[in-house]
């Protein structure tokens, strides 16, 4: 069900951990729906130079945290904010229907760290959705018992 | 690599004393049953023969066991069976919220043709209340279908009491026993059960065939129209080497049920007791004794079960979760969710079922790879960063 990038990257995530003292937290999803991504932003100069993530989910969530992390990682705010979901999904080969919206969760848990990063430094809130647009994520979910 | 199957309720391994005698019915036995020569002939005997089997282990009649395609179709026949041919007399059917989805549905599907019914609530260890089963039954009511044991949480239904109701009010009691056969000692007079599901995969004999008993005074339409087997209830030419197989694993079920009983609960408990005593932050799911004797179901907190699952199959190790729910819905389990788990403890739930061919070495490498694998994910985990941070509590 799952392709070999996604099994690589939930096998061995990348950037797993926190940041003490990150210039922007972004946390996205709900315990409810079986999804939580927290990520961690580092920022130099308008440059993401450092990421971690955490991530209470399933294996297409851990992978599209993971990759999401590697994507970021180097480059300027403003091309961080740019990496779609759809982005994150061709680079780990595809995602089952069912988990296409943990990509959508991976590219908020993106925009809303760097959100928090700007609220920190005093932008407005309109300023803030102006650039950070999110949208709302639903969760849809395969499951194994009860079909057997 | 090994697979280690910790799978059991989902399905087993077909015993291989179980498909010598299923062969023959595959091969030079190859004639039809409703066939008047020899070779058809012995064919209706090989599926009498078996129905013999099969009635003894329940104290029932051979007249009163019908053979299906699955545990889901028994189900299906017995309660659609029931509803439709005492239509008359009510349209109230009593049954639970945490029934397998080929009860639930079929229960659904009546409620579209103008039947009612009443889903009863368990308590918090997946048991029924008597008294709430008392209180629903009204002068509509026709039938009472109730699991056995659940197949998530291995919870074991009053079953003896919920018969001694219906009898009392004279109402028909089907239960799915697609658990339970082959794992407990069941006489359908003595727990006064009228009709009882069964499927032969989950107790080592082979897939795609189950069986019903229906007592002999229940009156019950037929599921599939045609020819006139099993007794003009069920159409369509039998599954013998199926049947044969049924009867097969289920007299090898209860020759071994002490034995096979006291090595599924030795490696439960041994489980159980470990996981509780190493891994912080765990919840025991069910009710602790009146359960499945393989059966553990066990949720940690702050993690999801899905990875949880991928984690084990990298190491071989084949288990369930309640975790995330049928394809397209938000919510995990309805059995967990009934129990009244939150979510994200219903989504970190771990479904263990031993098998005969377990061991205790096997239960204490599973041990071993699940601390590690916790561990791991809790150190990932948001939702476990905010508990020890003090900001999270579950």
């Amino acid at each position: 069900m799952y392709s070999k990038k996604v099994m690589d990257h939930y096998e061995h995530p990348r950037n797993v951990g926190q940041i003490v003292g990150a210039d922007g937290v972004g946390k996205v999803g709900n315990p409810v729906c079986g999804d939580i991504m927290k990520i961690y932003l580092k920022i130099k100069d308008n440059v993401i130079v450092d990421v971690k993530f955490k991530t209470f989910g399933c294996g297409a969530a851990i992978a599209t945290s993971s990759i999401s992390t590697e994507l970021v990682k180097g480059k300027t705010i403003e091309e961080a904010l740019d990496i779609t979901n759809k982005r994150v999904v061709d680079e780990l080969d595809g995602l089952p229907p069912a988990k296409m919206h943990c990509s959508v969760l991976a590219e908020e848990a993106i925009k809303a760290a760097i959100a928090d990063y700007y609220t920190k430094k005093g932008m407005s809130k309109e300023d803030i959705d102006k650039v950070c647009s999110l949208k709302n994520t639903v969760c849809v979910h395969s499951h194994d018992i009860g079909q057997e | 690599m090994k697979i280690k199957y910790f799978d059991h309720a989902a399905t087993t391994k077909l015993n291989e004393d179980v498909l010598k005698e299923m062969l023959p019915y595959l091969t030079e036995e190859y004639g039809n049953p409703s066939s008047i020569y020899s070779l058809g002939r012995s064919n209706k005997k090989a599926i009498e023969d078996a129905r013999e089997k099969v009635a003894k282990v329940f104290n029932a009649d051979a007249k009163e066991i019908y053979f299906t395609g699955s545990g889901s179709e028994s189900d299906n026949t017995a309660i659609k069976g029931v509803a439709y041919a005492n239509r008359k007399k009510g349209n109230h059917i009593i049954t639970t919220k945490i029934e397998h989805p080929a009860v639930l549905d079929t229960c659904k599907s009546l409620e579209k043709d103008g039947f009612e019914v009443t889903y009863l609530n368990v308590d918090s260890e997946g048991l029924v209340d008597l008294e709430e089963l008392k209180n629903a039954i009204t002068d509509k009511t026709i039938l009472i279908t109730i699991m056995f044991a659940n197949n998530e949480i291995g919870t074991i239904q009053p079953i003896e009491e919920i018969g001694k109701i219906a009898k009392q009010h004279k109402i028909y009691f089907h239960t799915d026993a697609v658990q339970a056969v082959g794992n407990i000692d069941i006489d359908v007079n003595k727990l006064n059960i009228d009709l009882l599901s069964l499927s032969a995969h989950k107790f080592y004999g082979p897939k795609g065939v189950g069986a019903l008993y229906v007592r002999k005074t229940v009156r019950f339409n037929k599921f599939i129209d045609g020819g006139h087997q099993e007794r003009n209830k069920r159409a369509g030419t039998e599954n013998v080497a199926g049947i044969v197989g049924l009867s097969k694993a289920i007299e090898m079920a209860y020759e071994k049920l002490d034995e096979n009983n006291r090595h599924l609960k030795e490696l439960r408990d041994l489980y159980i007791s470990e996981i509780e005593e190493k891994i912080p932050y765990v919840k025991l799911n069910g009710h602790r004794e009146k359960r499945l004797p393989g059966n553990a179901n066990i949720s940690f907190k702050f993690i999801e079960g899905e990875s949880l699952l991928l984690n084990l199959d990298i190491k071989g190790i084949c288990a369930s979760s309640g975790s995330a729910c049928t394809s397209g819905s938000l919510d995990p389990s309805h059995v967990l969710l009934a129990i009244g788990l939150i979510h994200e403890v219903a989504h970190g739930s771990l479904r263990v079922t031993f098998g005969i061919e377990n061991t205790k070495e096997d239960v204490i490498e599973l041990i071993t790879e699940l601390e590690e694998i916790v561990n791991r994910l809790r150190e990932m985990s948001p939702l476990y960063e905010d508990f020890v941070d003090g900001t999270y509590t579950m």
